[in-house]
């Protein structure tokens, strides 16, 4: 018989170590797939490093695919911290870049010291109110957030492709379903000459330090913790739950908007309906690597986009599918979930000898 | 109660059982017999760890060490198979848990016979089940409707249900988990009679309590747990309220005394309130708290206390009816609203409603003034400032934490309710509500929320008090009223009142015709 035991705290230093220890047990697991597709696992693990690593712009490639992953990461990471289950981040990041495109593409004129920031703020709006209606649903009607959240993906992705056939198809793009390209004014300073590494990242880590602040250091992020670790406690206790909810429903949507502001203002220039390669859903994976810490969203979002950065490179390489990428994320998250349990409760094998005694 | 039949076979030992939970030793080598046709009372404080001993008994957990002995009916003892229930039914043991184990949409025939015939069995094979039944209730005076759903029972013929279980199955040896917990005073001593009727028929019957007065007045033998060890294992004749008292808690108890005093003007005033849906429903409830005041809410679990207190608390829209604080009237209250107006509530379940576990000390301290500018500025939590005041709540209330910043949940339960006492009474609060203050509490602790409601009653709050517990109610309150489906019966000085008359009360008699 499997017994568990509660454990008190853990010291950081053992949690780190466990981590570690998970993200090394999940390489071992993929390998076993990766020496059945007839690689050689070292050769491949060199390649995907090689990938990631190697050279400065792999390097930026990395940071680069990191970039929305940091953002859609940390907008599951606070609706979760409150027990508000956002699995829309994905339509989210589609309506941010959507509003983006909306007011960037010439809608208006002015400088980038006015475009920039009316771009930024138009896709963290939009991603807001699209989460404004689940979490409404939810607080009002009770409605389960798990599913309106997710079926808006879908709603928000077909509404994307008849914009992009319809009013928002650019007339000099070839019949292509794209949008109009962004203005160079309204589009996010790459950080490095030559390199796709955009103004996202910086926006990026600074979302997280401010969540991680307002979590920590003000009433809303009291609130918000109160609220989710207890509701029933923060109700009986007079916090404004139902405004909380909102609220974090609000924040969440903006975060994941942003995400797709820098996809198309920072990166792609222009919209199409494969914008984004599920970076909502990878936010998820993201956020739960992280244990909901914002700042561990920035490391959690580095190492996936690593995986898939060196997983692109490898497959390119050896002819192999990048699909391992997807597996060695999903055995990332498997581990490290795993690895919680050991963290929290200690395992014992006991009881079995004692009752067989007593059976004869 | 009259002494033990010593002769008598053994009907079961437990020999040096332990049992660890993690760091938490439940049980510590407890040792304990009885014998057929005895009644013994398991006493100790929540937490000594009687479920826990009984749990392993019936096979729900397997100890660390020790084992279980049964007589199987040959005169020897045999070992229990440890951590299957099945193994302790064949043995002939019946348990009735605290929480009953009936299917509420079943039949109490159904729910008896649940386990012990196969699925297929057609209803006529289930005559000399019925005739054993009938016989059963003859001789044990357990009278319930075989055909009734469990939903329509009663409290007391759910529990009778439950009984008529284990008898069913041959059971020599009985064990019951606070057994009174839900029922009135009289339902209580009706179930007693009854217990020794079955112990006088040969039974074996172990009743768990943290009562004294039932303890006394029901029990051949007693044993005292503290701290999961056996303390004492004494013939209840040798014994006195008292002196059970002590070898409970450890120590000798000190009373809080209620002092008289002259109550003052009319303070939170309930008119006509209807609220709430189903049986919790409250109908027609009327109540003046005067200031300076304890007023009691005495009745059984499940009349309307629950629905009572959300409203009160502002967590329970009212249908109809009116409140009023000071003369003034309240509406749109919600839990902030009641907070701000100076009302005090203090939770039924004080884990799930009164703290946010994970949560630190100094936080679940703030938490009901979490927006007030000694909390906050401009949005900012002032640190410095939540900690300086938890600590010195911590010191005032004695709330035993490693630190202010520890996560509330690792504090034991008297802590907890600390906690709420704490951030609650500190604002000098005009009105108290404390629903259960002291339900699951040691004497230690339940001895300290006594004394912090008799001196907020005493700087001139109104103070009410909702319990299960008569003692407690009469103890502290000025003026008691009892709580029966719903409606609130008319608050008496409690000097006007006795034990008889509030169990008829909670039972649904009204005062004229106990008199």
């Amino acid at each position: 018989m499997i017994r568990f035991e509660p454990r008190g705290p853990v010291p950081v230093s053992r949690v780190l170590s466990v981590l570690v220890a998970a993200a090394v047990a999940a390489l071992l697991l993929a390998a076993i797939p990766m020496a059945f597709a007839g690689l050689s696992v070292f050769g491949a693990y060199g390649l995907m490093v090689k990938g990631a690593f190697g050279s400065m712009f792999a390097f930026t490639e990395m940071l680069t695919r990191a970039t929305p992953l940091i953002l859609t990461g940390l907008a599951a990471a606070v609706a979760f911290r409150a027990k508000l289950w956002n699995i829309g981040a994905e339509g989210q990041l589609y309506a941010g870049a959507m509003a983006a495109v909306a007011v960037g593409t010439g809608a208006f004129g002015g400088p980038s010291l006015f475009l920039i920031p009316l771009v930024i703020l138009a896709g963290a709006l939009a991603g807001g109110l699209v989460m404004l209606g689940p979490t409404l649903l939810k607080t009002r009607l009770g409605v389960d957030e798990v599913v309106t959240t997710l079926l808006l993906n879908f709603i928000i992705l077909l509404f994307v492709q008849m914009m992009l056939e319809g009013p928002m198809k650019d007339p000099m793009g070839m019949g292509w379903p794209q949008s109009e390209p962004i203005l160079d004014e309204a589009a996010l300073p790459k950080l490095m000459a030559r390199m796709r590494i955009h103004w996202g990242l910086i926006i990026a880590l600074v979302a997280s330090l401010g969540v991680y602040f307002m979590l920590k250091r003000t009433v809303w992020g009291f609130e918000i913790r109160a609220v989710g670790e207890n509701a029933a406690a923060a109700r009986h206790s007079g916090i404004p739950v139902t405004a909380t909810f909102v609220r974090v429903g609000l924040i969440s949507g903006a975060l994941a908007g942003l995400a797709g502001v820098g996809e198309v203002a920072g990166l792609k220039g222009y919209l199409t309906a494969d914008l984004s390669p599920g970076f909502g859903y990878s936010g998820i994976v993201v956020a739960m690597l992280a244990g909901l810490s914002p700042v561990g969203v920035i490391i959690a979002a580095l190492f996936i986009a690593s995986i898939f950065v060196g997983a692109d490179s490898m497959s390119r390489a050896t002819g192999v599918s990048n699909y391992l990428a997807d597996l060695m994320v999903a055995m990332s998250l498997l581990c490290v979930l795993v690895a919680g349990l050991f963290l929290r409760f200690k395992i014992r094998l006991v009881g079995a000898p004692a009752a067989k005694e007593t059976a004869k | 109660m009259t002494a033990p039949v010593q002769e008598a076979a053994l009907a079961l030992r437990l020999d040096g059982i332990t049992k660890r939970f993690g760091a938490l030793t439940a049980n510590g080598d407890v040792s304990l017999d009885l014998r057929s046709g005895e009644i013994l009372a398991l006493l100790g404080e929540n937490g000594a760890g009687k479920t826990t001993l009984m749990n392993i008994l019936f096979g729900h957990y397997v100890a660390d060490e020790g084992q279980v002995l049964v007589n199987s009916g040959n005169g020897s003892l045999t070992e229990l198979e440890p951590g299957s229930p099945h193994a302790a039914l064949e043995a002939g043991i019946g348990m009735v848990h605290q929480h009953f184990t009936l299917a509420e949409n079943l039949s109490a025939l159904d729910n008896i016979l649940l386990g012990t015939q196969s699925l297929a069995t057609l209803s006529t094979a289930r005559a000399p089940a019925r005739a054993k039944l009938e016989d059963l209730m003859a001789r044990s005076g357990l009278t319930v409707s075989l055909d009734a759903r469990i939903s329509q029972l009663s409290v007391g013929e759910k529990q009778r249900v439950e009984i008529l279980k284990a008898l069913y199955r041959d059971a020599r040896v009985l064990v019951l988990d606070e057994p009174t917990a839900v029922l009135t005073p009289q339902e209580s001593e009706t179930l007693f009679a009854t217990l020794k009727t079955l112990a006088d028929d040969g039974l074996g019957i172990i009743f768990i309590s943290h009562k004294l007065a039932e303890v006394i007045a029901s029990s051949h033998r007693v044993a005292v747990l503290r701290g999961g060890c056996k303390v004492a294992d004494l013939p209840t004749a040798s014994c006195d309220q008292r002196k059970l008292a002590e070898l409970m808690v450890g120590h000798e108890i000190v009373e809080t005394i209620r002092t008289e005093k002259e109550a003052g003007r009319s303070l939170f005033v309930l008119k006509r309130i209807f609220a709430g849906q189903g049986r919790d429903a409250l109908q027609d409830v009327d109540l003046d708290l005067k200031s300076g005041e304890i007023l009691g809410i005495a009745g059984v679990s499940g009349n309307g206390q629950t629905t009572f207190a959300k409203v009160i608390s502002g967590l329970e829209p009212i249908v109809s009816g009116e409140m009023l604080l000071e003369d003034q009237p309240l509406t749109h209250v919600d839990a902030r609203k009641m907070i701000d107006i100076g009302l005090a509530r203090i939770p039924e379940d004080r884990h799930h409603d009164g703290i946010v576990g994970a949560m630190s000390v100094s936080e679940n301290l703030a938490i009901e003034s979490i927006r007030k500018p000694e909390n906050q500025s401009f949005g900012l939590l002032r640190f410095a400032a939540i900690r300086e005041r938890a600590r010195s709540l911590i010191k005032a209330y004695d709330i035993r934490c490693q630190s202010e910043d520890s996560p509330a949940r690792l504090l034991s339960g008297g802590n907890i309710q600390k906690i709420v006492l704490a951030r609650t009474l500190e604002t000098m609060p005009k009105v108290v509500l404390a629903a259960q203050p002291s339900r699951g509490l040691d004497v230690g602790a339940t001895s300290d929320v006594h004394k912090r409601l008799l001196a907020a009653r005493d700087r001139g709050a109104g103070v009410i008090l909702i319990s299960e517990d008569l003692d407690e109610l009469m103890r502290l309150s000025d003026r008691i009223a009892v709580i029966h489906r719903g409606k609130l019966s008319e608050a008496n000085p409690t000097e006007m009142l006795d034990r008889s008359t509030l169990g008829l009360r909670m039972a649904g008699h009204d005062g004229e015709e106990a008199a």
